[in-house]
């Protein structure tokens, strides 16, 4: 297992129609650990998907680059900070699992189909790639919906097998980006546990976005609070509510534990700080 | 028809003895009306949905409806002589001419070999920009280089209607049957090659990004995404490319044809044989209209998930 490391980095983004040049990060320094849960909080407009975009390697940075293990992900010289890098990675690629807020599963393949894409790109043969999809769909618990349409299911089953086909092709790393954000609260709350035992169960680097505070807190081994214009790192805290719920398996105790509400408060408090330090604009 | 839970039916039921036969029969004749006018409603309303969009329900009957008062009023025009045979022919003399065409023909050619020619020029025109329009269109979509040599070419020649252009393929390629299906080509070839670009653009950027995390390469981007994401934008360009292959068949028959359903129709128009220039014109219409059913079969069972 190797760590994500994100070094010195900035994006700018050219305006629109001849505008001004948008800072969407600057100054990013910091690093995942193998097996840690990292969270994003920000309001929207600060750079939390940009961030992930960075990660993902679909996007480039202006300055400064990043690291898995010892490889690049993007942006860096081939030798870097006194790292010699082993190869250059300089793109997307399949250590590093996306699941999106929506539209990414491909509504003509069924279950089954869309969870092993990946492993098919790879050229695995059908029983083994099958097979192995399946032990994922397992995890997520829609091991009875191999064959249906994916367009048929609800929000809740699609965004499963979206974390489904994210595990499926075995990454380092797997990166959300607002996964539960168009759910209702309900599913929200089944999903968020079930993200966690697949967090416990596969030991994989999560990196989570998300703009509801008590989703934060309780996902996360480490909080990272982003505040925009431009997007930056204010805080970054490490928690340990989602360590308290896979042991409890009570999610309604966690999160009216006073702890719990102590440090939403916090949050909220932040978060409210930073809006009214720029106008209240989002 | 009554509910008996409703107290003021049952009042009504134990009335009836009392009421006079008239009332009865009025009451006969609106229910019979209400069931009349019911078969134009729009259908049962999905619960929770009267304020739904606009325009939702069945609209096959009133369809129907609009289809036999039109029939009906042609009919009556041509049955009380308001409109001379020579303008407007009955539908009675459609009706035996399209049977006369049929089995003894029109113009040294029986309606069937008509029918066989125009749609042996719509239909080879049609699989040419098949292979072709489909194409290119992709390639105009994920390729810069492609959209530039042709983006001026097809911008520019197709808002032209096909017989401003028909004296020049004439020139260039004479008077055989190349120039017909050509021309038909042609017309065909933009709007097929357009969807198929369009199809292209509107594949979601999120699947893109989610095949690349999963190690896809550039090809099989193209190949896995964008290619089927394009299938229903490419179905309705060819639906609407043969709808254009129809428009355009008459102008393609204008010369030196020797059958043809548009030659037919140009013949009979030139010797006022007026029942004969209608029947072209409705089996011209059916076929189309039969071709349409069938692709818009296609694509339920083709592409089930589009607009999901
Ligand atoms: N492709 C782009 N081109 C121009 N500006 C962009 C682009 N993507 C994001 N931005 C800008 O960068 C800022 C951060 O965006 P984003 O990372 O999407 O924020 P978040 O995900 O936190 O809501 C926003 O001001 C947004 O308008
Ligand atoms: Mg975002």
């Amino acid at each position: 297992m190797s760590r994500l490391q994100i070094h010195d980095v900035s994006v700018r983004f050219p305006g629109m129609n001849g505008g001004e040049a948008v800072t969407a990060l600057s100054g990013i320094n910091f690093q995942i650990e193998p097996g840690e849960f990292v969270v994003a909080l920000g309001a929207s407009g600060c750079g939390k998907t940009t961030l992930l975009n960075l990660m993902a390697g679909f996007i480039q940075p202006s300055e400064g680059y990043l690291t898995l293990g010892d490889s690049g992900i993007s942006g860096l010289p081939r030798v870097a900070c006194g790292l010699e890098l082993k190869d250059q990675i300089t793109g997307p690629g399949q250590d590093r699992g996306v699941v999106f807020q929506k539209h990414a599963l491909l509504p003509w393949l069924n279950v089954l189909d869309n969870a092993a894409f990946g492993l098919k790109l790879q050229g695995v043969g059908k029983e083994e790639r099958n097979e192995r999809a399946a032990d994922f769909l397992k995890l997520v618990g829609l091991e009875d919906f191999h064959n249906h349409p994916v367009y048929q299911l609800s929000g809740g089953m699609q965004q499963r097998v979206g974390i489904a086909r994210g595990l499926t092709n075995d990454p380092q790393m797997l990166l959300l980006d607002e996964p539960l954000g168009a759910l209702d609260a309900l599913t929200r709350e089944v999903l968020q546990e079930l993200l966690l035992e697949v967090w416990q169960e596969t030991q994989k680097m999560m990196f989570f976005i998300t703009h509801s505070v008590e989703e934060a807190l309780f996902m996360a081994s480490r909080l990272i609070i982003m505040s925009p214009r431009p997007g930056r790192i204010t805080h970054d805290f490490s928690l340990n509510f989602n360590k308290i719920f896979l042991e409890t398996r009570d999610a309604r105790q966690v999160k009216s534990m006073p702890e719990f509400i102590e440090m939403r408060e916090k949050v909220l408090g932040i978060i409210h700080g930073d809006e009214a330090e720029n106008g209240g604009a989002h | 028809m009554k509910k008996l839970t409703d107290p003021m039916d049952s009042l009504d039921l134990t009335n009836a003895k009392t009421l006079p036969m008239t009332e009865d029969v009025t009451e006969q004749n609106s229910t019979l009306l209400k069931r009349f006018f019911s078969i134009f409603a729009a259908g049962p309303v999905k619960p929770g949905e009267s304020y739904g969009a606009p325009g939702q329900g069945k609209s096959l009957a009133i369809s129907l409806f609009t289809t036999f008062t039109l029939l009906f009023v042609w009919h009556i025009a041509t049955y009380f002589q308001l409109v001379k045979p020579l303008f407007l022919p009955s539908p009675i003399s459609v009706i035996q001419r399209f049977w006369e065409v049929a089995t003894e023909g029109f113009g040294n050619a029986t309606l069937l070999e008509h029918t066989g020619w125009s749609m042996m020029r719509v239909f080879s025109a049609f699989f040419l920009a098949l292979i072709t329009a489909v194409p290119i269109g992709i390639l105009m979509g994920v390729n810069r280089i492609v959209r530039g040599l042709f983006d001026p070419i097809i911008e520019f020649y197709r808002p032209l209607p096909p017989l401003a252009y028909l004296p020049l393929v004439i020139i260039w390629l004479g008077i055989g049957e190349v120039s017909k299906v050509t021309l038909i080509y042609l017309a065909m070839f933009a709007p097929i090659a357009l969807s198929a670009r369009a199809g292209v653009k509107s594949v979601a950027i999120e699947q893109i990004h989610a095949a690349y995390s999963m190690g896809a390469s550039r090809w099989q981007v193209i190949r896995h995404i964008i290619l089927i994401n394009a299938l229903p934008e490419i179905l309705t360009g060819l639906r609407i490319g043969v709808g254009f292959g129809w428009t355009t068949l008459v102008a393609a028959e204008m010369v030196a044809a020797q059958a043809g359903l548009g030659f037919m129709v140009l013949n009979a128009a030139e010797f006022l044989v007026t029942d004969v220039v209608i029947m072209g014109i409705i089996v011209i219409g059916i076929i189309a209209y039969l071709f349409d059913m069938f692709m818009r079969y296609l694509e339920k069972k083709l592409v089930p998930w589009k607009g999901r």
